[in-house]
């Protein structure tokens, strides 16, 4: 966790240190040499899920072993293929990953790719508030633990990012449930809206699946009320949780900045304090920041997982614990395979803008 | 003959002062003392509540029935169960003491695991290189920004199929963490190996024909273990939050053969929409301050080994280990993954003659 958060040119440097090319190879070559790396990122995760998950036997028998008879059975795994050899099966498997196509869910019988644009955009809006909730409450906190550091805000800021990542987000979000939604019963206890509302949106023309722009598009402020009133709690625990590495991340660099010279100059200056901190001493601090970012995502897709099961926020994570409950392993590996393509583009973009801001990072 | 002349080293501290924790809080002050002391001292409460859970326990984990009658389900607290009993009609207090055993094994196993493997692999890695060092790199960057819950998952599937008694659940928990953590170890230890493997005191080894296991185990591991401290503190926090989130999800152990926390939440899950608050509380909290004890020793392990975040003593209490930072050329604090660190091992490794031939004095 904070391991990645000390030195500032260090985690980009030791990130690529594997493909330095000659100097002077320009942002246009840092684009394309950094774009190819997504391919082999994605081809080992989706690899390794499905030869780990192909090492506990077929699908067909984890999914329907008690249910049905071994005649019906091999008549099932012979028409779904899993009888010919694996190598050819896994050949098979990623040129239909390559394609978009992530095989069809057993227990439901659709295609994965349809779970996954039906239930990905819930999990798409959840992620985006829950940055929304670390960006407002991590960075601000953080340049004043930075400012007042060793004295009482830093160590009552400090303790309360260590407790925002020591509480695992399934309970922050069951205290926050049991204190706003039972006992102040002023917000929903689970769900993405009320049902009249979900109904209402199910009709709209174009829908995105996005409450948050349907409820626009409806026009009626009351349903978009609702859709935000549900939104507040799951976007709050799982906002926390990364609020508190946001938090420690900005501390840390700051602290590195505001002891350099150019912060001195700037205060001999004249610069007040204020702009000292939010200005000369937080941009050159954004690097680090960035580049971590990009493996935030990763750390909240994970709690999505565990936000959406607490709240039944009907998104990806949702479905992934359903379909294992169903023992159903041809959607729990299409959810994975399509996480690992989220992950890998995500810590591409986040990449690339940081090379954007910062000539050093290219090589 | 070659005559080695011994580098003289100053007066050394006391051995018990430099153990690793010990050596960290004597160094501290002030504020990140008091974290460090908070932090051990809510870890080893937790310690000794996982080593003496059967004294403290007022029942058994899966025990439903005291003097012949049941328990009864969610019963609020009362002077006979202090925290309340669970939806399945366990008492809460015990469960939440008999968790710390579960808790602490699969941390323990977890860590052990992945230290053993992530090393191993970053020490080979890192001093052969070539292709091998290439393609664990990549698959270890690869493993490293895939979210840890969702491999562990994937490997909790793999291994226990999702659903198993007590030592089964224990070592997939801590196999699906190992999984997860390798990656940190390799990364830590490779960048280490590289760094070492470049002293002038590995290649008088190697001239004085010591074998590539030799000069891996100790020459290299010797130096290269340093910043393992830190990771290992963030890493058990992080494999209890995972065997939680696990657990939570449904891959828990089964509630008749150990005690988890994370298990207990889900089950727990229902009982808040209805206003049972005791039931998740207590493991909850539980976990928290477990995670928080860890975390806080680790991140002032982790600050007391950066000097830019190290609070300063009082100069004239200043001792030999903080004076040295002074001495670091401008802007290279970041240069190895041992920060400062890294720096002083350069300086006080023995280091006869770095550019003698030792051929030529024959």
């Amino acid at each position: 966790m904070s391991t990645v958060a000390m030195k500032p040119p260090a985690p980009a440097a030791g990130r690529r240190s594997k493909k330095r090319t000659s100097p002077g190879g320009g942002i246009g070559r840092y684009l394309l040499i950094r774009f190819l790396l997504i391919f082999p990122t994605i081809f080992i995760l989706v690899s390794m899920v499905f030869w780990l998950m192909r090492t506990t036997g077929d699908p067909i028998t984890a999914a329907l072993g008690g249910k049905l008879g071994p005649d019906q059975l091999a008549v099932l795994i012979s028409e779904a293929g899993y009888d010919r050899p694996i190598i050819i099966q896994y050949f098979e498997y990623l040129g239909q990953v390559f394609t978009g196509n992530f095989g069809t869910t057993i227990s439901t019988s659709r295609p994965v790719s349809e779970v996954l644009l039906t239930y990905g955009s819930a999990t798409a809006e959840l992620v985006f508030y829950a940055l929304i909730v670390a960006f407002i409450v991590g960075i601000p906190l953080g340049m004043v633990a930075a400012y007042w550091r060793d004295k009482a805000p830093d160590a009552f800021l400090r303790v309360f990012a260590i407790l925002c990542y020591a509480t695992p987000v399934f309970f922050a979000g069951l205290l926050l449930k049991l204190v706003f939604a039972v006992w102040l019963k002023v917000l929903p206890v689970a769900g993405r809206a009320t049902v009249g509302s979900e109904l209402e949106m199910q009709f709209l023309p174009d829908k995105t699946g996005i409450y948050f722009i349907d409820a626009l598009k409806t026009g009626n402020p009351a349903l978009f009320g609702d859709v935000l009133l549900h939104a507040v709690l799951p976007a709050l625990a799982l906002g926390l949780l990364t609020a508190g590495v946001f938090l420690r991340l900005v501390r840390t660099n700051v602290i590195g900045t505001l002891g350099t010279d150019y912060v001195d100059a700037a205060r001999s200056r004249g610069v007040n304090e204020f702009r000292l901190v939010s200005k000369h001493a937080y941009r050159p601090a954004l690097i680090p920041i960035i580049t971590v970012i990009g493996l935030q995502i990763a750390l909240l897709l994970g709690g999505a997982v565990l936000t959406e099961t607490t709240f039944e926020w009907k998104g990806l994570g949702f479905m992934l614990i359903e379909f294992i409950k169903a023992r159903d392993f041809v959607a729990v590996q299409g959810i994975v395979a399509l996480l690992a393509v989220i992950v890998a583009l995500s810590n591409f973009i986040v990449d690339i803008i940081a090379a954007l801001i910062d000539p050093r990072v290219r090589y | 003959m070659t005559t080695f002349t011994e580098t003289t080293h100053a007066a050394k501290a006391p051995l018990w002062t430099r153990l690793p924790v010990v050596h960290q809080f004597r160094q501290s002050v002030g504020l990140q003392r008091g974290m460090l002391l908070i932090g051990l001292v809510i870890t080893g409460i937790f310690i000794l509540t996982a080593i003496f859970a059967p004294l403290l326990a007022p029942y058994g984990f899966s025990q439903l029935r005291g003097d012949g009658d049941p328990f009864g389900a969610q019963q609020a607290p009362s002077g006979e169960h202090l925290l309340g009993t669970t939806v399945g009609g366990y008492d809460v207090l015990s469960r939440v003491i008999w968790g710390s055993q579960t808790a602490i094994a699969v941390m323990v196993i977890a860590v052990v695991l992945s230290i053993f493997a992530g090393v191993a692999l970053g020490l080979v890695s890192g001093y052969f290189g070539g292709w091998l060092d290439r393609v664990l790199v990549v698959i270890c960057d690869a493993v490293y920004a895939f979210p840890a819950l969702l491999l562990a998952i994937v490997m909790g599937i793999v291994i226990s199929g999702g659903r198993s008694g007590l030592w089964g659940g224990i070592f997939a928990a801590a196999i699906s963490i190992t999984v997860v953590f390798i990656p940190q170890y390799f990364r830590v230890i490779r960048a280490e190996t590289v760094r070492i493997k470049a002293e002038a005191y590995v290649e008088s080894a190697r001239v004085l024909g010591a074998s590539s296991g030799r000069i891996m185990f100790r020459h290299v591991l010797r130096n290269a273990t340093r910043t393992l401290p830190l990771i290992f503190t963030l890493n058990a926090s992080e494999a209890l939050l995972t065997l939680a989130g696990l657990g939570f999800i449904g891959f828990g152990i089964e509630p008749s053969s150990a005690a988890e926390w994370g298990y207990d939440l889900n089950k727990s899950l229902s009982d808040v929409t209805s206003g049972i608050w005791w039931t998740s509380l207590f493991p909850g909290l539980a976990i928290v301050l477990v995670v928080l004890g860890i975390t806080l020793v680790g991140e002032s392990l982790n600050d007391l080994a950066d000097p830019r975040l190290r609070s300063r003593r009082a100069p004239g209490k200043t001792t030999g280990v903080v004076a040295a930072t002074s001495v670091v050329p401008g802007g290279t604090l970041a240069a190895g993954p041992g920060g400062i660190e890294g720096l002083e091992a350069g300086l006080s490794a023995p280091d006869p003659h770095p550019n003698d031939d030792p051929f030529e004095a024959k």
